[in-house]
């Protein structure tokens, strides 16, 4: 490839025949990813309101949406919102505190059943925890009849959901940065006297920051997007999330709410989207290592 | 990332290391050594420990209450294994794994196994309790009142929220009960110049406007007269009198039998779980029993159900297949085409199109609906200037939508995906290659190809298993619809099999089957367990090839 870019000055059809093309290529694809979004932001602004009325792209521009959404009682967006940065932040911080713990383990000591534990949290991570929906409404259903604080409509028991598949999806992926963190400090460490306590929260924890933060922020993305268990255990429209919330708007009238729909998705996705392209340099890395947005 | 980690390492000052020399001598011998030495330590863990065990025992006494032994005894086992981890000396790795298994055990692999149980019962919509729970449910919501019964006189009450039939029984005895709590003494009323009780200390008597208000909650009691459900309830319809119901239903105990007293029908158990007459009729509230098989049976024979389960399950594979295929072709052809340090606006590009990928995936699948809608969406009616093209509700059309939508979703992180693994392939295999005059398509396909795929197709296997039940992009964009038409179940063209699990339990107009949908799931989990397990097989086999 490098032959060519060392000619001085060329010709359109060899400059399309080696860049052109991939801007064009750029743009198309910039076309196609964009253009949703465009759309949901122009119907999000348009006073129409309704799917029918959004036939062009920024054809008005009002508030006229987001008041309405904030107005409306029965689907209250603020609580939703709240709710959402509730459990996602609390599901989050608890899943990377119970990853990296067992990541220690796995990565420091060595004990009888870890090449077994290992494996089979790798096999784990196939079977995601939507599968058991039924098991897991069930189950909160028989919780709540003994213990109402985390049962059928409690954000804590979705909580306490959500953690059953914090091990198995965060632990491999923290095992191998784990890793990389030499022995011979710990050992260091050790012989000066400090406890594995000590190792853990002051030299470990400390070194493995970036790939708490990758898992903690996928966690956050995928659980302020996870819909099936959510929308099983909350119950009671005061204490949903955005997922379940933002669906009933659109499920039974797709038209005629829209608008308002629309401003909720664009205030929904904000937050998500400038966390992701702000920390995106360090997602990314957590990708590649093998963790799939979900 | 590596590298971030080891300049972190250099960054950090020694003296962070060796903070807490001064606290420890040296002379401790290494066996002691276990456990947190400082007192903070130790504190922290006594602290956390006793709330852990405040819960416990809270949550231990509510079981005992409410009886539930096996559940009891399990409780208290994980309270003592708890309790003896964190108190011993020594066993380290358990110290650090238990929390994080405790939650795996129970909301992971018990609600798999749960969901084995499930499948294997008649769980779901009258078919929820124990038999006695179905025979009491039966004989309370078949009740009349009883002919020429003498009237309560009745005054309503209210207590925290809850409201109460405050009754005085024929002969003049004040008595007080509610739907939960059967009919009692209540000799400290207060009672009216004509003897009716009217007041009763720690409750409010509601007026006459009151019972009006709340006509639906006070109509809704139904007061047992005792714990035998035979002996009848009190139910009033006007707040001021109440009356003696009965049911016709009589549950003969030795014969096992519900007897219609009204027309003499006999409903016998019938052994699936339901009351069944001899001519054939059958009672709505049954009761929970295993059935073995038949949720399978019934999937892969019914003729309401099979067909539609095999297409279901054939678009399944073909959705998660040509997604991940689709994917990764245009994410792969991107990263080709961007793989050029001097290409202008590089960056912007890559920026755009991570976008869709950053947005949340349940709101794609509502956006894109809204294009998508043939009346009124956007792509019809502007894009084609008031076309009808039906990309919702034509089969094939749902199906090539919904691909479509899913290769929005998915395209970007293919593309970040491929990026890095061909800036890590090395350079002068691809030098050596041009040397010997191969053209860019053989080196793209005889050596980036393979060597990319060997680092990209672990990525490959669990993209398929995570499109295998790609819940979110179907159900919000299409519902699994257009319904087949060779069917009265809520099915359709573009259902897979999570979506379909997730209606048959929890689908609105159908009745909920949990039985089906977990015996569905179990279907799920054993061929995604089955392709894992070939498929990381086959990497291996990459892997040792190169």
């Amino acid at each position: 490839m490098s032959t060519l870019a060392s000619a001085p000055r060329r010709t359109f059809p060899r400059w399309f025949r080696d860049k052109g093309w991939r801007h064009l290529v750029g743009l198309l694809t910039s076309i196609f990813a964009v253009f949703p979004l465009l759309y949901v932001l122009s119907a999000a602004l348009n006073s129409t309101g309704t799917l029918a009325g959004s036939a062009s792209l920024f054809g008005q521009l009002s508030g006229d949406n987001f008041a309405k959404l904030f107005g409306n009682e029965q689907r209250p967006f603020g609580r939703w919102f709240v709710n959402t940065m509730v459990v996602g932040l609390i599901t989050s911080a608890a899943s990377v505190f119970l990853g990296a713990l067992a990541a220690y383990a796995f990565s420091r000591m060595r004990f009888t059943g870890r090449r077994v534990g290992l494996l089979s949290l790798l096999l784990l991570q196939m079977f995601p925890q939507l599968l058991a929906v039924v098991a897991i409404f069930l189950l909160l259903s028989g919780i709540g009849e003994i213990i109402p604080a985390l049962g059928l409509g409690s954000q804590l028991g979705l909580i306490m959901v959500y953690l059953g598949g914090a091990l198995g999806v965060n632990t491999y992926l923290m095992y191998g940065f784990f890793n990389t963190v030499p022995q011979s400090l710990d050992e260091a460490a050790k012989l000066d006297g400090a406890s594995h306590v000590q190792i853990f929260f002051g030299i470990i924890l400390r070194l493995v920051t970036p790939i708490l933060a990758v898992v903690g922020l996928l966690t956050f993305i995928g659980i302020s997007s996870e819909f099936v268990i959510a929308s099983v255990v909350l119950t009671d429209p005061n204490s949903q999330t955005l997922a379940v919330g933002l669906y009933s708007f659109v499920a039974n009238q797709r038209t005629e709410d829209w608008g308002v729909f629309a401003a909720g998705a664009v205030l929904a996705a904000l937050p998500v989207m400038a966390l992701f392209l702000f920390l995106q340099r360090y997602i990314v890395s957590g990708l590649s290592a093998g963790s799939v947005k979900g | 990332m590596p590298s971030t980690a080891k300049s972190a390492l250099e960054a950090m000052p020694d003296g962070d290391t060796q903070q807490p020399a001064p606290q420890r001598p040296r002379r401790v011998p290494p066996v002691r050594r276990r456990g947190p030495d400082c007192w903070k330590g130790t504190l922290a863990k006594i602290i956390l420990l006793g709330l852990v065990d405040a819960v416990a025992v809270y949550v231990l006494t509510a079981l005992f209450f409410s009886q539930s032994w096996v559940v009891l005894a399990i409780a208290a086992l994980v309270t003592v294994a708890i309790n003896w981890i964190y108190l011993r000396p020594g066993g380290l790795p358990a110290k650090y794994l238990a929390p994080g298994v405790l939650f795996l055990l129970v909301f992971q692999v018990f609600v798999v196994v749960f969901s084995g149980y499930i499948a294997f019962t008649n769980y779901g919509d009258g078919h929820n309790g124990s038999k006695e729970d179905a025979i009491s449910s039966i004989l309370t919501s078949s009740q009349k009142r009883v002919p020429d019964s003498p009237a309560y006189r009745t005054a309503v009450l209210e207590k925290g929220g809850s409201y109460y039939l405050l009754v005085t029984s024929p002969d003049g005895e004040a008595q007080i009960g509610t739907t939960e709590s059967k009919l009692e003494d209540a000799a400290g009323a207060v009672k009216d110049s004509t003897g009716k009780a009217k007041e009763l200390a720690g409750y409010r008597t509601l007026n006459f406007q009151e019972i009006v208000a709340h006509q639906k909650d006070v109509l809704g009691l139904v007061v047992p007269l005792s714990d035998n459900p035979a002996a009848g309830t009190l139910r009033t319809q006007d707040g001021s009198n109440a009356y003696i119901f009965r049911s016709n239903m009589a549950y003969d105990k030795a014969a096992d039998t519900l007897t219609d007293t009204d027309t003499g029908t006999v409903y016998r158990d019938s052994g699936q779980g339901d009351f069944v007459s001899d001519t054939g009729g059958k009672l709505a509230t049954g009761w929970k029993i295993d059935v073995g098989f038949k949720n399978f049976v019934t999937a892969f024979t019914d003729p309401e159900l099979r067909g539609p389960l095999l297409s279901v399950t054939l678009w399944t594979f073909t959705f998660a297949v040509v997604s991940v295929l689709l994917c990764f072709a245009l994410g792969l052809f991107l990263a080709i085409t961007f793989n050029r340090s001097d290409l202008r606006g590089k960056k912007v590009y890559r920026i755009i199109m991570i976008l869709p990928y950053a947005f949340p995936a349940f709101l794609s699948g509502l956006v894109w609906a809204g294009l998508l809608n043939p009346e009124f969406g956007f792509i019809n009616n502007a894009l084609l200037g008031g076309a009808d093209i039906a990309w919702l509700t034509d089969p094939v059309l749902a199906k090539i939508s919904v691909l479509v939508v899913n290769l929005w979703l998915g395209f970007p992180y293919m593309f970040l995906v491929c990026t890095g693994a061909l800036q890590s392939l090395p350079e002068d295999v691809d030098e050596a290659a041009r040397m010997d005059g191969a053209s860019a398509w053989r080196i793209f396909r005889s050596i980036k190809l393979p060597l990319l795929l060997v680092s990209v197709a672990p990525l490959l296997i669990s993209s398929f298993a995570f499109n295998f039940n790609n819940f979110n992009v179907i159900y919000m964009l299409t519902g699994g619809g257009p319904r087949f038409e060779d069917t009265t179940r809520d099915i359709g063209a573009t259902d897979i099999l999570i979506t379909l699990v997730y209606k048959s339990a929890f689908g609105v107009g159908t009745g909920r089957d949990y039985g089906l949908a977990s015996a569905l799931a179990i279907v799920i989990f054993i061929i995604v367990a089955a392709i894992s397990a070939i498929s990381f097989k086959q990497t291996k086999a990459l892997e040792d090839v190169n």
